[in-house]
Formats: C-alpha cells, structure tokens, sequence
C-alpha cells in the first residue's frame, strides 16, 4: 500500500520473569494484545522443591501416627455375630445416621445420589460464575425465597425429629439472616464478607456443616441400637 | 583445588549414559529448567512455569499435593503388604495377625497404610472444598472438577475395598452395613448387591472381589484419573487462570500488574 511501514513494533523486555513478547500493531486494525503480565516463576526448581518438602512433611506425620497408634484389629469375622452397634467407616457414618431417620431408598440411594450430581453441575450452574452476593440484588423477592425455602426445610426436619440436621440448618439460617442485613458498607469487615457471599456459598457451606456434624454424631454419639450416648461415658 | 561435591554431580550429569538416560541435559539455565519438566514423561503433565502467586501456601494449602504424597505412600506401603496376604477365608485374617505379631515391621507397614488410607480420604474432601471456596472450577477449568469428583468417589471405593481386607469383625459388619445400601437401589437392588459381593452375603467371594478391586483395579483407574487430573491442569491455564477469575476480581489484577501502562 504505502512505502512506509504498515506496523509499529513493541518489546516487552522483562525477559527474567516472562518470555520476550513482540506486538506487531497493524495501523489499520490496530490489534489488540490480551498480554497477561503476571509475575512466573520456573516449576523445576521453584514448585517441584516445595512439593517435596510438602510430602516429606506429611510422611513424617504419618510415620509418627503409625509408630504411635496401632491399626485396629477385632476378632476373626463371624457371620453368626452382629456387633452392636455394627459401624461402617467414618466416611460413610454421616449416610448411616440419616439410615435411622429415612429409608435406605432415600438415605443410600437418593441422597448420595443427588449429592454427586450436585457437585458435579456445580461448575455449570450459572449462578455460581455470577459471584455476586445473594441479597445484594432482587434483595425482597430473594429474601421471601429465602423464608419459604428456609422454613420448609426446618419444618421438614422437626416434623421427622432430626434435629441432628435441624440445629446446623438453623444456625445456617441465622448467619444468612445477618448477611441479608449487611452490605457492602457495613461497618464490621466481617458483615462486609458475608453480604458478599453467593448463594453458592450458602449451599455448600450447609453441606459441609451437615456433613461434619452428621458424621461426627455417628462416628462419637451412636451406641447399641443407635441410641444417642455421650462418647466419655463408657 | 579439590573438586566439591556438586562439581563431581555436575561431571556425572555430563556423562554419557546419563545424557542417554535423561534427555533435558545438565545446566541450570531457564532453557534447562524448562526442559526438565518439558522432557520428562511424568513431570510433563505440568506446565515448566507457573504464576508466582500459586507458591503462596494460602493459595492451596498443599492439600492436592498431600493427597497425592498419601497415594504414594499407600501404593509403597500397600505393595509389601500384598507379600503376605493371601485373599482367602479364613487365611486373610491369619495374615493380618501374622503381619501384627509375626513379620518384622509388619505392624509398622499395616498401621502406616491404615492412618495414610484415613488421611487420603479426608484431604480429598478438604482439597475439594478448597477449590470450591477458591472457585477454582470456574470456566475452563470445569471439567477438571468433575474429573475430582470422580477421583473423590474412587478414593472412597479405595477405602471402603481395604476396609474389607483384614477380615475382622470390623471389616465385616462394616462392609455388610455398607453393601446392603446397595440393595436398595429401586429394581435391580438385589443384582447390584449380588454383583458387587459375588453371593447373597459378604464371604470369600466378596473377599476376593474387593481385594481385586483394590489391589489392581481401582489403583490403576485412580492412576489414570490423576494423571488427566494434573494434565489438565496445564492445558486449562494452570492456577489462577486469567480466564477463570471473576471479571472482578480480572480488572482488579489487570491493574495491578500493569501499574506502568495506565501512566503512560
């Protein structure tokens, strides 16, 4: 076209800590350099030396356990022999708890069931992505969403006597009741933390409350005939 | 003047069967560096650089690392364990006796294995929860964490297959507890049942199945899974991926990286 140059060129020049860039910018279309300029450091030394120390760490951790604590080990199985009460491992005591209060359709099948397919679309799910808090927009029409569904499920759980999930649900409940009353303004930075949360947030956060109380209540609170007791009292 | 130490490692890297062994060549350059991750079939699977901020333990708690540094040690411990078992009723349990008060160290290697299998399955709870709270499964790197919850459930399968193993009261009311929830299921309940302990109740079938499963099969697709895992991880732009933050939190960063091009 024209005899002078079509294009001017730029150098990014910190070459120790990013490759060379070299941005040819056209006069004509004048495009657009989407450079990512973050600082890097080199996996070989820098990550693969932390990992190691990371590992070696843990395995001395593990090692002391093992010299210190001794596997269990019961008699020899006897099918004729039901132990009471009979525990699966503690992973799978917060689905054994819930066996007491629902059938095993509901507690083995359809739980677990949802649960892995709620982690599964968690990636997928709009409004994780969005990041923003809960009450922050639509703040009436979610806070009635809120109440009903909220109530719903407390009602639910009192109704079938489960206040193993009720109280974390309550207590849930409350600290979003205190996000719905704080804003991106509020004084303390904690309410300013929590009026950021997105409903995300909320769900998962309940999830993990359920599932550490249920399955500690299973593991430490259950004896014969999964009956409540107190883990110090024999 | 006396060699050092890491003259003579320095000779032993110039050597010609080393340099036929490792391909990436001796020296500490970046070029260097970045082939020694490059050009090496296992540490490949990450990227040679990686952003600065991911080193910050805050930023992951080493919990992927650790889960991993407990597969390594289930895999080195379980190995030796699987030289003095037999999967059978009722030698399994003798063995497990033998290896309490018999086989030196054999109690050492059992308890290592037992408290490391515990171990695993809670750090790949909390490092799942990690990623939740960080967002770190956001868009590209959504896939990567639906190949975590299946690694999540195969760790548990892991678990709940050893659990089975020594063939104690323990093991066998907990497993009885367990695949009776397979029962369950609506219509073919009883099959699955029956498919996952080989009979109607646990016996030696079942035995033999979970020892298969988590001495063979299970190890091997874990394997599998972790390595996509950690690929993937580099293929989808690593930690703190530009593409994945919340736009945000994105100019945020733009910023402050780039503090010399707003005052031009």
């Amino acid at each position: 076209m024209s005899d002078s140059k079509d294009f001017t060129a730029g150098v990014d020049s910190n070459a120790k800590k990013s490759p060379r860039r070299i941005v040819f910018i056209t006069r004509r279309t004048s495009a657009q350099v989407k450079a990512e300029t973050e600082d890097q450091v080199q996996t070989f030394p820098e990550v693969l030396f932390r990992a190691a120390v990371a590992v070696m760490t843990l395995a001395v951790v593990l090692v002391w356990i093992a010299l210190m604590f001794n596997a269990p080990l019961e008699g020899l199985a006897d099918p004729s022999h039901t132990p009471n009460p009979a525990k699966a491992p503690w992973y799978f005591l917060g689905l054994q708890e819930m066996l007491h209060y629902f059938p095993p359709v509901v507690a083995g099948v359809l739980v677990p069931g949802l649960v892995v397919m709620a982690l599964i679309v968690i990636p997928y799910f709009k409004v994780n992505i969005e990041a923003d808090g809960l009450f922050l927009k639509d703040r009436q029409l979610r806070l009635r969403i809120f109440y009903v569904g909220a109530s719903a499920l407390s009602l639910f759980l009192l109704l079938f006597k489960i206040y193993a999930a009720l109280v974390p649900t309550l207590i849930m409940a409350g600290v979003m009741l205190v996000a719905a009353q704080s804003s991106p303004q509020s004084s303390s930075a904690f309410r300013r933390y929590l009026a950021a949360r997105p409903l995300s947030y909320w769900v998962m956060t309940w999830f993990l409350f359920e599932l550490v109380v249920l399955t500690a209540i299973g593991t430490f609170f259950r004896g014969a005939g999964w009956a409540f007791v107190w883990p110090w009292l024999g | 003047m006396a060699k050092t130490v890491d003259q003579y490692l320095d000779d032993l890297r110039g050597t010609r069967v080393w340099r036929s062994i490792f391909r990436s060549g001796t020296g500490s350059s970046t070029l260097k560096r970045a082939l020694a991750i490059q050009q090496n079939v296992f540490l490949h699977l990450f990227s040679t650089k990686v952003r600065t901020r991911m080193l910050s333990f805050s930023a992951t708690w080493y919990l992927g690392t650790l889960t991993l540094g407990t597969f390594l040690i289930l895999v080195a411990t379980g190995i030796p364990l699987m030289f003095y078992y037999h999967p059978s009723v009722p030698q399994a349990y003798a063995d497990t006796k033998d290896l309490q008060f018999v086989v030196s160290s054999g109690l050492f290697l059992r308890n290592l294995h037992r408290w490391s299998a515990h171990a695993m399955v809670f750090l790949v709870f909390a490092h799942m929860f990690k990623v939740f709270y960080r967002g770190a499964y956001r868009t590209p790197r959504e896939f990567n964490w639906v190949i975590g919850v299946i690694l999540l459930l195969m760790t548990l399968l892991l678990s709940y297959t050893g659990y089975l193993l020594p063939w104690d009261q323990l093991a066998y009311w907990a497993i009885t507890v367990g695949s009776n929830i397979a029962s369950a299921v609506p219509v073919m309940g009883e099959k699955i049942h029956f498919l996952l302990l080989g009979g109607n109740a646990v016996n030696a079938n079942a035995l033999l199945r979970f020892y298969v499963l988590h001495c063979m099969i299970l190890p091997l697709a874990a394997m599998f899974f972790v390595a996509i895992h950690f690929w993937r991880i580099r293929k989808d732009g690593g930690l703190y991926s530009h593409d994945s933050e919340p736009a945000a939190l994105r100019a945020n960063v733009a910023t402050d990286a780039a503090p010399a091009k707003e005052a031009q």
